[in-house]
């Protein structure tokens, strides 16, 4: 179990190597552990990389700071967007589908040499994207509009590190085929291992979308196509651009259910409920992307409602449906272990000094109330008009992916660590308020950049006081202050973000060692013995607090979409 | 545990709890209503985005944004036209079309509209992709080259209005605005 010998793949005849956990009693095959360990190291590295890049941008924004000339805004924007959007997460969600297939199944991970291969690619994809960028002919944003061109580089390192990712999403179904016919599990997949199935499903076909964009778009940028249709390129690239995101949430969904799985002992409500929500991820998803075209010319008016919904909101019914069960199934399992006074105390008394456990939650909250149901509204054909481009859209996207998704991958991290490098956290005074720290300024500029959204302030823009602009126009003052408090909350939430890169990186290279006998974990996984009698039965079971919850949600969430149409309708008249 | 095998393996046979059941119906019966709400503001709403397209090469629509300014050039009592910060100020007639020429970066030309009336609005860029954000009323439109958008706009309040492009246009796109004056 010390050294890893690539030459030790089942291929040429030699068995697989595994260890048992001391902690969950999973079996951990060598190859998925190194794995799961190098892509979480990058995912960390680039969530380092393009954490900073955003705290430039913000202190940027800030307009009495303004710290960046506008070259450099620019640029530095671009580099924020691809760093933390696409390889952190997805680096990370690697990292995912291997823990959720091969060690979760207690299966040897498939072509170990595919996945090495793989990781690779991304690597030099994620590396060449840096490099295209800090070139200074790649400021094109993440999105990359046409007829604005980047270098080819830029183009070439995308496409690069898709084919690494995808190389890694078959690895993934290698594994649980492999899984499958060595009896490594009995019945069907855990939850957790549905849920990344979904992600990996709808990772192909985000894959898939940014091939048929970026090839043609990288062709052109060396001039062997000629014109790239602006319209076109939006349809499809952000087939890829938003279902990208459903990725993240199907697995940042996951994540949820295992760590309450693993720290509480949590158990589905309903196996059925649970998986039937994931699928409509799948379903009702791919053109989702329509409601990034809301405000183009070109489209019916019946192409938008209808790809935008799907008649009925399947993918947002998924998320909502989520937003009980996840819940639920903590409140249900925090009442098993003896919490069962009033409506609250299994919320009150939960373990909030674990990282992993507060991460969660706050993930779980943020993403709901912050980034859902923002989404849902930007997503309404009408009022995309109000937001559209606005800095509403980075608030929303904040919302979902850093208070949503990354809060949940560093909450993972938490669990990681301890049971993957088989290092325990350090310092963990400063780990239990990581995640309030970081959740806080994540909840912060979301809001605070949705508020000056709302007040028309553009996204992408270097100065708001619009100084050397063509014709003068003055934005309230309010909008200046929450350009400000945009900027206080992203120096908080980039302290909670050193804090955890400091506390990983001494972890994994100075934390206690959790392999000898008798080690403990500093953050204690669940422990059954601490299970009071059952609970009621399943046809019985009464969860109070979490209907509370999801009852203030669902108030807040029509409260909201009536007052933006509210809004709408004091607007110029426009048809 | 999620993160074990479904402890029953006939999982998809168990009864779904009421909570979730009727959670499940509250949410499908939002997202029909949200679905059908969209709908029904193209009848009862008067804030609802054109789709009417037209393909257009670009310098095309520049002589006719430029045709456009000189037809309907505001003029001073003595008969100069009108300029503010060296772009001329455009009356056009209400119900009229009216042309925005978005470019490389600013709104050309300075719309003079009158409260309460219509205007077709047309619009498209030259070059690259640009933002229309009308401010502080806060209308949010894309606008491509190649695609004229036409947009029938009636103006509810007067005054100076800001047009921002909030869609990255290269190293000037902070300094791309334009303006519309309503009057009474």
């Amino acid at each position: 179990m010390t050294t890893i010998d690539a030459a030790a793949s089942p291929y040429d005849g030699v068995p697989a190597r595994y260890r048992t956990c001391r902690f969950t009693g999973l079996r951990i095959e060598a190859n998925a552990e190194l794995l799961i360990k190098v892509n979480a190291v990058a995912a960390v590295l680039f969530l380092a990389w393009g954490g900073l890049l955003g705290l430039l941008v913000a202190l940027t924004r800030w307009p009495a700071i303004q710290l960046l000339p506008a070259e450099w805004f620019y640029l530095i924007l671009t580099g924020h967007g691809a760093n933390v959007l696409l390889f952190w997460i997805i680096f990370f969600e690697i990292a995912v589908l291997y823990f959720a297939s091969a060690v979760i199944l207690g299966a040897r991970l498939a072509t170990p040499k595919f996945a090495w291969l793989g990781f690779i690619l991304m690597v030099v994809g994620g590396v060449m994207a840096n490099y295209a960028v800090l070139r200074g002919d790649s400021t094109v944003m993440f999105t990359s509009y046409p007829p604005m061109m980047a270098s080819q580089w830029f183009y070439l390192s995308l496409i690069i590190f898709a084919v690494g990712a995808l190389i890694a999403v078959f690895v993934f179904f290698g594994t649980l085929v492999v899984a499958k016919s060595e009896n490594t599990y009995d019945g069907s997949v855990p939850l957790v291992t549905f849920g990344a199935i979904t992600a990996a499903i709808i990772a192909v076909f985000t894959l898939a979308s940014g091939a048929i964009i970026l090839i043609p778009t990288w062709l052109w940028s060396l001039g062997l196509v000629t014109e790239i249709d602006t319209l076109m390129y939006k349809v499809v690239w952000w087939g890829m651009g938003h279902s990208s995101q459903q990725i993240n949430v199907s697995a940042h969904v996951s994540i949820w259910y295992a760590i309450g799985a693993m720290v509480l002992g949590a158990k589905p409500l309903s196996e059925k409920v649970s998986r039937t929500a994931f699928l409509m991820y799948i379903l009702f998803l791919q053109l989702a992307s329509a409601h990034h075209i809301l405000a183009e010319p070109g489209m019916s008016s019946t192409w938008k409602i209808v790809n935008t919904s799907y008649m009925m909101y399947l993918a947002v019914m998924g998320s909502m449906i989520h937003g009980l069960t996840v819940p639920g199934a903590i409140e249900a399992a925090q009442r098993r272990n003896g919490f069962t006074r009033g409506a609250f105390e299994w919320l009150t008394k939960a373990p909030w000094g674990n990282p992993a456990f507060s991460g969660m939650f706050l993930s779980l909250v943020m993403f709901g109330f912050i980034g859902g149901i923002s989404g849902v509204v930007l997503g309404t054909e009408q009022l995309n008009v109000l937001m559209h481009n606005t800095i509403y859209v980075p608030g929303h996207f904040h919302g979902t992916v850093v208070a949503g998704t990354t809060l949940a991958f560093m909450a993972m991290t938490y669990l990681v660590v301890p049971l993957i490098f088989q290092r325990d956290i350090i310092w963990p005074g400063l780990a239990k308020w990581q995640p309030f720290l970081f959740g806080i300024g994540a909840g912060g500029i979301s809001l605070f950049m949705m508020g000056a959204g709302t007040l028309g302030v553009a996204r992408r823009h270097w100065d708001i006081g619009l100084t050397d602009a063509a014709h003068a126009f003055e934005y309230p003052a309010a909008a200046y202050l929450m350009m400000a408090l945009n900027g206080i909350f992203a120096v908080i939430a980039a302290a909670g973000g050193i804090l955890f890169i400091l506390i990983v990186v001494f972890s994994i290279l100075g934390g206690r060692r959790l392999d000898g006998a008798g080690a403990r974990l500093t953050f204690p996984l669940h422990d059954r013995s601490r299970e009071v009698a059952e609970y009621g039965s399943h046809a019985t079971i009464k969860l109070p607090g979490t209907i509370i919850l999801v009852a203030i949600f669902f108030a807040s969430f029509v409260l909201y979409y009536f007052v933006n149409w509210k809004y709408l309708s004091e607007l110029w008249l426009f048809r | 545990m999620a993160i074990t095998p479904p402890s029953n393996r006939l999982w998809w046979k168990e009864p779904i709890h009421g909570i979730e059941l009727g959670w499940i119906v509250i949410s499908f019966l939002w997202g029909l209503f949200m679905f059908i709400f969209m709908i029904a503001w193209h009848f009862i709403g008067e804030q609802n985005l054109s789709s009417e397209t037209y393909r257009i090469r670009p310098e095309a629509y520049q002589e006719k944004v430029e045709a456009f300014a000189d037809e309907f050039a505001a003029k001073d009592a003595s008969g100069n036209p009108v300029e503010e910060e060296g772009v001329p100020v455009v009356r056009p007639p209400a119900g009229g079309d009216v042309f925005i020429l978005a470019r490389l970066w600013e709104f050309w030309p300075i719309l003079e509209l009158k409260k309460g009336e219509s205007y077709r609005i047309h619009i498209s860029s030259v070059d690259w992709q640009h933002g229309f954000s009308l401010q502080p009323t806060n209308i949010n439109i894309s606008v491509h080259p190649g695609y004229e958008h036409v947009i029938t706009l009636t103006p509810t309040d007067s005054g100076d209005f800001g047009i921002i492009c909030n869609e990255f246009c290269g190293l000037g796109h902070h300094t791309m605005t334009g303006r519309i004056r309503v009057v009474d």
